[in-house]
């Protein structure tokens, strides 16, 4: 048991949420390993944004258990371990791009030169001085991600970060995702694109808060015999539904004889 | 709490006030339009109206003005998902409310500062204490809006319930406290709630250093009740600060 935890970075056993009147995650249980890019790609309404809050610890949870790192998600000891960006850029739109992050070093604890680096790595560079306010919606994200980043966590849990962008930021920001993976970072980078599951590691299939499937590309192409990942989600669908026809036949009958 | 966390988050918010320059000219201006012209409304009326209101209303503007610019800008916080990155970062609540206690406590002594010395030196207010002393009250009184604020921003959604908030907090502070009619000819039942309600103190105590040339040993009681409630609205706030929603 122990070995596992010291294996994964993420362990999600039988979560479960309940927003309102509406169980977003009935029973959830999932395993991100430490150093990868795992993508959670599904339709939107399905429970990926409630799933990252649970695991960065915002999120009140009915029951189950989530570890981060091997301690329970949330936790003080947690706070500089684990970085999150929210789905809409939440950085402060009346400073500068520099001022923003260098908050957010403040408060992470970081050294003074990871401002600068974290502008680099989400090339606004020459926007540094720029009111966020006055940036585009793409460049606001990317701030947004730059204030986690100076903080240089184990691991990042990122909604939607790509949403917006153009083709040659994308690359750019996947490109820096693989180099943090490749540090010894574990990212958790949702999006609802399913096109940017070639650049993920592992692939996690979340719809109505249930895992669909939890495997690598080319694991999830020949299990289905779809041509790419959009395919393969629709044929997995498909089957999910089926399945779910088949059951609630062979249940409705009894209660109808009844 | 960290110190380094609560200095930071501190200079951010004066950062972030120094930059919308409308609102700090209204906050620094506002009170001292309005104090000239109480000062001109009763300046042929007898028996001294401008010298009995004036202290009075310098320990009202800065509550209020702090309570409206507080309550905004931690509303803002929530709305602008800030405030929940924050809360999954080291930050601890303390640093929070302390960084906005620091943040506008210093706005507020720039703001009783001259307010003080427009009412002192234009609008000839007379005041027979130190004006340091004056200084000091309108700074708790400050803080006193900047807690309350940071507790009822809580308990709004939106900007709309946020300005309805300060009619809601400040107006039956602000009939009570003795500015309309002497708090011992209230009726008792209102009397007792005036009794217990932070900003009587704070106006007594700004009407001591106008009356009294050594006010301390009467000043400090109330200031003491003022301070206590700075410290229960901000442990009050801090527990509508939840890392974890629903």
């Amino acid at each position: 048991m122990t070995n596992k935890v010291e294996g994964d970075a993420i362990v999600v056993e039988h979560l479960r949420v309940v927003r309102g009147s509406r169980e977003v995650l009935p029973d959830l249980d999932l395993r991100v390993p430490r150093g990868q890019v795992v993508g959670l790609l599904g339709p939107s309404g399905g429970g990926k944004s409630t799933l990252m809050r649970a695991i960065v610890g915002v999120q009140v949870v009915a029951s189950g258990r989530v570890l981060v790192l091997g301690e329970d998600a949330g936790s003080p000891s947690l706070r500089h371990r684990v970085g999150y960006v929210t789905q809409s850029p939440s950085v402060y739109g009346d400073l500068s791009v520099r001022e923003n992050v260098d908050y957010f070093r403040a408060v992470l604890g970081a050294p003074a030169d990871a401002v600068d680096r974290a502008i680099v790595a989400v090339d606004l560079t020459s926007h540094a001085a720029a009111r966020v306010d006055n940036l585009s919606g793409g460049q606001q994200a990317r701030v947004s991600l730059a204030c986690t980043l100076v903080g240089d966590p184990e691991v990042l849990v990122l909604d939607e970060p790509t949403v917006g962008l153009d083709p040659v930021l994308r690359r750019e920001l996947w490109a820096i995702f693989h180099r943090l993976a490749d540090q010894g970072h574990t990212l958790f980078v949702s999006s609802h694109v399913m096109d940017e599951a070639v650049r993920c590691d592992r692939l996690v299939l979340l719809r109505e808060g249930r895992v669909l499937s939890d495997s690598t590309l080319p694991e999830l192409l020949e299990a289905t015999g779809a041509a790419d990942a959009e395919a393969a989600f629709l044929a997995l669908i498909d089957a999910a539904d089926a399945a779910h026809a088949n059951a609630a036949a062979e249940t409705a009958q009894p209660e109808d004889a009844a | 709490m960290n110190a380094r966390i609560t200095l930071a988050t501190a200079s951010r918010i004066l950062r972030q006030l120094r930059r919308d320059h409308r609102t700090l000219a209204l906050m620094l201006v506002v009170p001292c339009v309005l104090l000239g012209l109480l000062a001109w409304m009763y300046a042929d009326a007898p028996g001294e109206v401008f010298n009995r209101i004036g202290p009075a209303l310098l320990g009202v503007f800065p509550f209020v003005v702090m309570f409206v610019v507080t309550s905004i800008a931690t509303l803002r916080e929530r709305t602008s998902g800030t405030l929940e990155r924050l809360l999954t970062t080291p930050l601890a609540k303390g640093d929070l409310m302390l960084g906005y206690a620091l943040a506008f406590g210093a706005v507020a002594v720039v703001q009783a500062l001259v307010a003080t010395g427009f009412a002192v030196w234009v609008c000839g207010l007379a005041i027979a204490g130190p004006i340091w002393l004056l200084v000091v009250i309108a700074l708790l009184d400050a803080l006193l809006g900047t807690a309350l604020g940071l507790l009822a921003s809580g308990f709004a959604r939106t900007e709309f319930q946020a300005v309805q908030f300060m009619p809601a907090f400040v107006l039956p502070q602000f009939l009570l406290c003795g500015l309309l009619l002497p708090r011992d000819q209230l009726p008792s039942v209102l009397r007792w709630i005036s009794d217990v309600l932070p900003l009587s103190y704070a106006v007594d105590a700004m009407k001591d250093v106008t009356v009294l040339a050594d006010p301390l040993a009467d000043v400090l009681p109330s200031l003491a009740v003022v301070t206590g409630w700075i410290a229960l609205a901000l442990v009050l706030g801090s527990l509508t600060l939840r890392r974890r929603t629903p």
